[in-house]
């Protein structure tokens, strides 16, 4: 079977195994399901007519069977803090997320990347010593800790930068597209495109702080890899330069490897804008499933976790399949 | 050659070039190791450490609330007038607890199906790593959000719902390992001599498999402290009066923007030394107990 459909076939059945494992934790692990689904503050009578609908007390086939064709109809449910189908929150906010994590991906990469080299360059010495702490410590700081530091002195003390949200209430432009970002660069007004990119700062940069620690860690190691090959030694022996070995030479080499944590990356970036937009009051998927988790809204809480594992999924077959593109000998293994 | 992988000489003293001899000479894996036993150290003796116990445990003082630090309470007093360094010192119970619980539960449960994956081969493997991968498929985090908040926010139940999201990752690894160590003389061998599986795979196999395991385990604790730690903020963990440093961050977020800053603080600086000295032991340990120079 060629590569592509053989991949793209077991995608398939991951995300058929994703919507198992949710079913499975959320109608058979808690003792009451109906409770949960209905609410905190849901009567009997409440809780009677959720089991009801649900069909909470049919055989477990035939309610797997039933959840898997509201799933295949897009129908994820309604969540009863807002009365309102749950996909079109998910949709309405999934943009404000994406943007979030796209650019703290780039973020890393452009500066992982040059220090991982780096590090790898001057292998052992104290400079490579520091790079690596300072790595060390961006996978070791909490998230949402580090964006109250943030919050606390570059919003709060020095003023610099709003404290939350997305916006200014007052400015507002057309939204084609959904990533403010863009979005302000087509309203062509300069004042717009500064308002969004310092409600990004902040965001931003705390959601790229453990992918940079990631990206410099695996860069670092895989070009020491790449270097002690006898190709990086016959390049120097024929007198090319340094700076050509490391970044012409090497760094292809050691891209490679690297395409597979750009998966990884925006994994974590997903995972911590569920703890970084709860913080700096961003409208994302994140804090939809943050104030869920306040409320108990549970419809949400697996309907939301459900959507975010599905799109990680396929970034990531996306991801295999351009890396098979690049590198053809992926195909054979 | 066993002296050396082991680390140490048969009189028990470490083996020089072996990983012990290795991993004394590293200065910033011994910072890491010392800080990691100051907060066990601490943690286990929380109650004679500090004159608040009942604090540490939950009893509200509420005449001393939002006390800052002063001579009495060194890092001040939070929320319903607790003193913060008693709230710390429980909450390193708490921390530890849920990492070598999460970690030890989940590397057993990988053991057992990664080697019976690896050993048995055909559909068994298909089967049980198409499964383990389903688990992986999910986004770290989430995975233990749905499973928390299906079980109710409680310490037990963090550990649990990281378990579940935690152990394919071992399972992969030992699988991998077994494959390699199943086509080995010694391994056909003992089964040529009549051996049961189930002793081929406890005796033979599985202490051979356990290195790379053991290194990727000492990594993950950091990982994992960080995980109970963002479950607990978001009210998904360990809840009130318990002490927990993600809970102490949530509960003193909304104080930190008016000055109050030694609650969230404090919990938050807690988090990270302990997760920097665990990450940092882990890389020490892969580096001295990997064979390529360098790496």
């Amino acid at each position: 079977m060629p590569y592509l459909v053989r991949r793209f076939l077991t995608s398939l059945l991951v995300i058929l195994g994703v919507i198992t494992i949710t079913f499975v934790v959320a109608r058979l692990v808690p003792s009451d399901p109906a409770a949960l689904y209905a609410g905190p503050r849901a009567r009997p009578a409440q809780v009677e007519q959720v089991r009801q609908d649900l069909k909470l007390d049919a055989p477990i086939v035939e309610q797997y069977v039933s959840y898997l064709g509201e799933l295949s109809r897009g129908d994820l449910g309604i969540s009863f803090a807002t009365r309102q189908p749950i996909l079109d929150d998910v949709v309405d906010r999934f943009p404000a997320t994406l943007e979030l994590a796209l650019l703290a991906t780039l973020l890393s990469m452009v500066i992982g990347i040059p220090l991982g080299v780096r590090a790898a360059a001057r292998q052992n010495k104290a400079s490579d010593t520091s790079l690596r702490l300072l790595a060390v410590t961006g996978v070791s700081i909490p998230v949402f800790w580090a964006a109250l530091l943030l919050q606390l002195f570059f919003a709060s003390r020095l003023g610099w930068f709003p404290l939350s949200g997305r916006l200014p209430s007052d400015v507002s432009f057309n939204e084609p597209t959904g990533f403010f970002l863009i979005d302000s660069i087509l309203s062509a007004s300069p004042s717009n495109v500064w308002a969004v990119l310092r409600h990004l700062a902040m965001p931003v940069t705390v959601m790229a702080l453990f992918p940079l620690g990631l990206t410099t860690r695996l860069i670092r190691s895989s070009m020491i890899d790449v270097l002690a090959e006898p190709y990086s030694e016959a390049a120097r022996l024929a007198g090319v330069p340094e700076r050509t070995v490391l970044y012409r030479l090497a760094l292809k080499n050691a891209l490679a490897p690297a395409l597979t944590i750009l998966g990884l990356t925006f994994a974590f970036s997903v995972s911590s804008a569920f703890l970084v937009e709860a913080v700096f009051g961003w409208p994302g998927i994140g804090s939809y499933l943050t104030s869920a988790i306040q409320r108990l809204d549970f419809p949400v809480i697996t309907a939301g976790a459900l959507v975010i594992t599905v799109v990680y999924v396929v970034v990531n077959l996306l991801l295999d399949l351009l890396h098979a593109k690049i590198d053809p000998r992926v195909q054979l293994s | 050659m066993t002296a050396v992988l082991s680390g140490f000489t048969r009189r028990g003293t470490p083996h020089p070039g072996g990983t012990v001899w290795r991993f004394r000479r590293n200065k910033l894996g011994l910072a890491a190791l010392s800080i990691i036993t100051f907060y066990i150290v601490v943690a286990v003796l929380a109650p004679v450490i500090t004159p608040f116990a009942d604090q540490g445990r939950g009893t509200p003082d509420l005449p001393n609330r939002l006390m800052a630090p002063n001579s009495t309470n060194w890092l001040g007093t939070d929320d319903v007038g607790r003193d913060v360094i008693a709230r710390l010192l429980f909450g390193a119970r708490t921390a530890l607890l849920i990492a070598f619980g999460v970690v030890s539960v989940s590397v057993v449960i990988g053991v057992v199906i990664g080697a019976t994956a690896g050993y048995f081969g055909r559909w068994i493997d298909e089967t049980l790593m198409r499964i383990t991968d389903m688990f992986l498929a999910f986004p770290p985090l989430l995975l233990a959000v749905i499973v928390a908040a299906s079980l109710g926010p409680s310490t037990r139940n963090t550990i649990i719902a990281i378990t579940v999201s935690w152990w394919p990752w071992y399972a992969r690894q030992i699988r991998a390992q077994v494959l390699s160590l199943r086509e080995r003389p010694y391994v056909k061998a003992a089964q040529a001599l009549g051996v049961p599986n189930h002793r081929v795979i406890g005796q033979h196999i599985i202490p051979n498999a356990m290195t790379p395991v053991w290194v990727q385990a000492t990594a993950d604790l950091g990982a994992v402290i960080l995980v109970a730690a963002g479950l607990s903020f978001v009210g998904l963990g360990t809840r009130p009066p318990g002490a927990d440093w993600g809970l102490m961050i949530e509960e003193g977020r909304s104080f930190v923007l008016a000055g109050q800053w030694w609650i969230a603080g404090s919990a938050g600086a807690a988090v990270t030394i302990l997760a920097l000295a665990f990450n940092l032991i882990g890389d020490v340990v892969h580096e001295v107990t990997s064979t390529k120079a360098g790496d």
